[in-house]
């Protein structure tokens, strides 16, 4: 079984069709990069697992999406329940204006867990498991606005590790980030793969090619070529994705 | 050639444009100036009416007379010298009206000409006396003594709970009851308004479809446009019967029936400034609550409301200013009693219903009058406060979001 | 129950609550309007618009306070509209960022705040009594127009913020000066939101009752004013005095609720009329 699977996912915003009949199957423990240039469909396609193309009036979506073999648009998925095991890190930054242990603690709390010592040590270990403990451990009181760029994308990381998802959503996570940041993001990626599926929205091609096992290309709402990283970057099957990969558009 | 005059009108528009920009500025000032000038000219004024002395016999100690005393001794609340520093005597006090009990008719002459003399001898023959008369009638060589009157301080002012603007021989003017007045019905609004408007508010940005918004709004638009004294009306023929029969009370107009009116004209002004922040708090923000499992609900609760709460207070504080300076409305319903407010089922008077219930009968350049624009200026600079709070809320958020 | 249960159950109730109390708002509306119209809407007819009151107000009509309401509309319009739309033109095309402009936006902002009370004691002690207007239709006008100033003002600012720079950009680099790229390419783009600034404004006018206590507004008047230094009546102020201070209030409230209902279809026509001209001007300039 897959941990992810896709079968004719069409996406339409009101009358936009946004993706067109994307199959993909992603397998567990590995980091599968989505790329493609703007406008083609990659944040579109990541939020559907998630279910966080919902919140948007007008969107119509067919086919299926399964985790664990599960469709999850199906009637009896409780979204808030599968939002827990499906964590997401978006493009900039978000940290809420509390303080930095309350954002950890945050996906806990909402979820009806109370208990004080279980909520400390998980922040803990969330923290630690982002590589930003030693940061923050002496402020954890402080307002999570007072971090940098590049320690709140990492809160942001052990905020949505904290509710101990399956799979990662990460949504250019690195692109609003200085280059030490970005390669702190990068190593803790390759960290957390041994416990977790992660998709990852990027616009650097380098960093896929760091990064990830499997990659997919995305053109105009359609799922180009996927195949394994060094497939894609070394031997595409496509022209297109020749041509965007050489950086000949996009 | 052409091209110079064309330049030159440029100019002369643009110099308009300029000159117009100032009136603002220049009308808030000039408000400003109107509204000081008259109102702190109350403060060097005695609170005597028209041109009456006060006066007493030669050997008495006392040498100032405040209007509260004045007022205390005709209500014969103060009957003895010596609650105001002097001797032991028992007060007996003259005024004109009694003039028929004292003297008659031949004694004083028929066009009043004896009567200087005739006052004179009674303040130098009696002790206990004080008399108020007219300025006209003081002897040549008066024998008693004319008591200073202290004006009108700023402090008995504010504090004074006696409203009295035209209580003879001096006015009493005491605004505490006033300023209570206006805060207390003030303040009920706001508590009944802001769970209403802020419910609403929420609704509208957060729960609303697109249809349902496009629905309210208009009708929200219309609840701000209507006229305060449409209000009035409806308060007086709906609210205040209804308050009336619910309490079982001798009267609806009561602050109770202002505050709920206050309440729904308040209600536009809530919904609209705090639906504006809700809906500035970053999609980004709620975005991540709800990916980590929080449901809409819980988002609102512990991220959107904490965001936007600066702007919230904000919508509750200019609710607040609507409401103190709210004039026709609470003049029609409040029953407008000049009393220390104790309950909300007791009629009460705020300072704009005083102004306007006043100002009309008050004689130019009186006291009265003045007082009136004394009012104005604490109406004037409550606001004021207000606003520029709004204004620095308003500011320090939109430097926080950047 | 479970977490899950909880939480929707707790957002179910809240949103139904909230869904309710938004109701209620809608329903004070409804039920003021509804009591005042089905109360009055029987009284309104031509007669009743068209006549002068009559028995001590008692019968007739309220002819004369609608026309007092009209000139007051116009001569405050007369005065405000040119000067906020000057203004408004000033703070956004010509004045810099920096402490004029704030300085100018925390003015405007304040005479907003000021309660209309406030400027009948102005408009009083300065056009009444310091220039020597007497109670008159200009000085109710000139107090009127600067209560209603900075809603134009400020109207006038947002539609012109709301115009993207490109559009005076191009036009300044076809060689039109500042001022007639205002003319020609800025204002009319921003007249939609003005119109309906002014529009709105004129229903401001037209209900406002404290700041015309003082400076204009008569009990009542047996003629029509003839020149602009008379009194004249009003429908707020004529609404106010028959529903409280008449001497026979009982008898004068059916002229009441006929008061009431045309100073509510005033301000519900205005404010159609200003949501129809949004559309239909917004739709022809292709803009919002
Ligand atoms: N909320 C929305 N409503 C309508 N169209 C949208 C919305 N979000 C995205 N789109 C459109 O869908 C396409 C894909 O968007 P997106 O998935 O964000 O692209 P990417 O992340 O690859 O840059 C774009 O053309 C975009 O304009
Ligand atoms: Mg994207």
């Amino acid at each position: 079984m897959h941990k992810i699977e896709s079968k004719n996912v069409e996406l339409y915003y009101g009358s936009f069709h946004a993706l067109k009949g994307i199959n993909m199957t992603i397998e567990k423990n590995t980091v599968t990069a989505l790329i493609g240039p703007s406008g083609c469909g990659k944040s579109t396609f990541l939020r559907l697992f998630n279910r966080m193309n919902d919140l948007i009036d007008g969107v119509r979506i067919e086919g299926s999406c399964l985790i664990d073999g599960k469709d999850i648009y199906s009637k009896e998925v409780r979204i808030e329940e599968l939002r827990k095991r499906v964590g997401m890190v978006f493009q900039k930054p978000n940290p809420f204006p509390k303080t930095i242990f309350e954002n950890v603690a945050y996906g806990l709390r909402v979820n009806g867990i109370s208990h004080a010592t279980f909520i400390e040590e998980r922040v803990e270990r969330s923290l630690k498991q982002a590589a930003l403990w030693d940061e923050v451990k002496d402020k954890l009181k402080k307002s999570a606005m007072e971090l940098s760029g590049g320690q709140q994308q990492r809160l942001c990381i052990a905020r949505a590790l904290a509710i101990e998802p399956s799979v990662i959503l990460m949504d250019e996570p690195a692109s609003a980030l200085d280059p030490i940041s970005t390669a702190k993001i990068e190593e803790l990626i390759y960290e957390l793969k041994s416990q977790y599926t992660i998709m990852i929205v990027t616009h650097n091609m380098q960093q896929a090619g760091r990064v990830s096992d499997t990659t997919a290309f995305f053109y105009l709402g359609e799922l180009v070529e996927y195949d394994s990283t060094k497939k894609i970057f070394t031997n595409p099957t496509e022209i297109r994705t020749q041509n965007y990969i050489t950086g000949r558009f996009g | 050639m052409n091209d110079f005059v064309k330049k030159f009108i440029e100019r002369i528009i643009e110099g308009a444009l300029m000159i117009s920009s100032t009136v603002t500025t220049l009308t808030v000032l000039l408000i400003t100036i109107f509204l000081f000038k008259e109102g702190i000219s109350l403060f060097n004024q005695s609170p005597l009416e028209g041109d009456n002395i006060i006066t007493v016999s030669a050997n008495n100690k006392v040498e100032h007379i405040s209007s509260a005393q004045i007022k205390n001794i005709f209500d014969q609340k103060i009957t003895h010298w010596d609650e105001l520093g002097g001797k032991k005597d028992s007060i007996i006090l003259f005024t004109f009206n009694d003039l028929s009990t004292y003297f008659s008719d031949d004694e004083i002459g028929a066009n009043f000409e004896l009567l200087p003399h005739k006052i004179d001898s009674l303040v130098s023959n009696t002790p206990g006396i004080i008399a108020v008369f007219s300025k006209k009638y003081l002897a040549p060589n008066f024998k008693g003594k004319i008591v200073q009157v202290e004006n009108v301080s700023l402090t008995q002012f504010i504090s004074g709970e006696e409203w009295f603007p035209t209580a003879n021989p001096a006015v009493q003017l005491g605004v505490l009851p006033l300023i209570l007045g206006t805060l207390w019905v003030s303040l009920i609004a706001i508590v009944i308004a802001l769970p209403i408007g802020l419910a609403t508010a929420i609704y509208l940005a957060e729960v609303a479809n697109q249809k349902m918004r496009n629905i309210y709004k208009p009708i929200i638009e219309l609840l701000a446009g209507i006229p305060s004294v449409v209000y009035g009306f409806f308060g007086l023929i709906v609210i205040v019967p209804m308050v009336q029969k619910t309490f079982n009370l001798p009267v609806g107009e009561t602050a109770l029936s202002g505050s709920i009116l206050l309440a729904i004209m308040a209600l536009p002004t809530i919904i609209t400034v705090s639906e504006d922040a809700i809906r500035n708090t970053p999609r980004s923000m709620k975005e991540a609550s709800l990916a980590l499992g929080a449901n809409r609900w819980q988002t609102i609760v512990r991220v959107t409301v904490p965001y936007s709460i600066s702007g919230i207070s904000a919508a509750a504080i200019l609710g607040i200013g609507r409401a103190i300076g709210e004039t026709m409305a609470v003049l029609m319903v409040t029953g407008n009693a000049a009393v220390m407010p104790h309950s909300l089922l007791q009629p009460v008077r705020t300072i704009p219903a005083t102004i306007a219930a006043e100002l009309g009968e008050a004689p130019k350049d009186g006291i009265h009058y003045k007082s009136l624009f004394a009012l104005g200026c604490i109406l004037f600079l409550i606001t004021l406060v207000i606003n520029l709070w709004v204004d620095y809320i308003s500011r320090k958020r939109s430097n926080y979001s950047k | 129950m479970d977490i899950n249960t909880r939480k929707r159950l707790a957002e179910n109730t809240a949103f139904w609550v909230f869904r309710i109390l938004s109701l209620g708002v809608i329903g004070i509306l409804f039920s003021i309007l509804g009591f005042i119209l089905s109360k009055g809407i029987g009284v309104v007819n031509w007669d009743f618009i068209t006549k002068m009151p009559e028995d001590g107000m008692t019968k007739g009509g309220i002819y004369p306070a609608i026309i007092g309401t009209l000139y007051l509309i116009a001569g405050s319009m007369l005065f405000a509209f040119p000067i906020g739309l000057m203004s408004g033109i000033y703070t956004n095309e010509y004045a810099k960022e920096g402490f004029i402009k704030r300085f100018i936006k925390l003015m405007t902002s304040n005479l907003a705040g000021i309660p209309s009370i406030v400027f009948g004691l102005f408009g009083m002690a300065l056009f009444v009594n310091g220039m020597g207007f007497g109670d008159s239709i200009i000085a109710g006008s000139l107090t009127l127009g600067l209560l209603v100033l900075p809603i134009i003002i400020r109207t006038t600012e947002e539609s012109l913020k709301a115009i993207d720079n490109s559009f005076r950009h191009a036009s300044l680099a076809l060689g039109a000066t500042k001022l007639q790229t205002i003319r020609r390419v800025t204002l009319p783009m921003a007249m939609p939101n003005i119109i309906t600034g002014l529009i709105l404004s004129i229903g401001r006018v037209s209900g406002e009752t404290a700041p015309i206590l003082f400076t204009v507004a008569a009990y009542f008047l047996p003629k029509l004013p003839t020149s602009m230094y008379d009194q004249v009546m009003a429908l707020p102020y004529h609404l106010y005095v028959i529903s409280t201070s008449g001497t026979n209030i009982a008898e004068s409230r059916s002229m009441a609720y006929g008061t009431a209902v045309v100073l509510i279809l005033i301000v519900l026509i205005l404010n159609l009329a200003a949501n129809a001209l949004r559309r239909y001007l917004g739709k022809k300039y292709k803009i919002n």
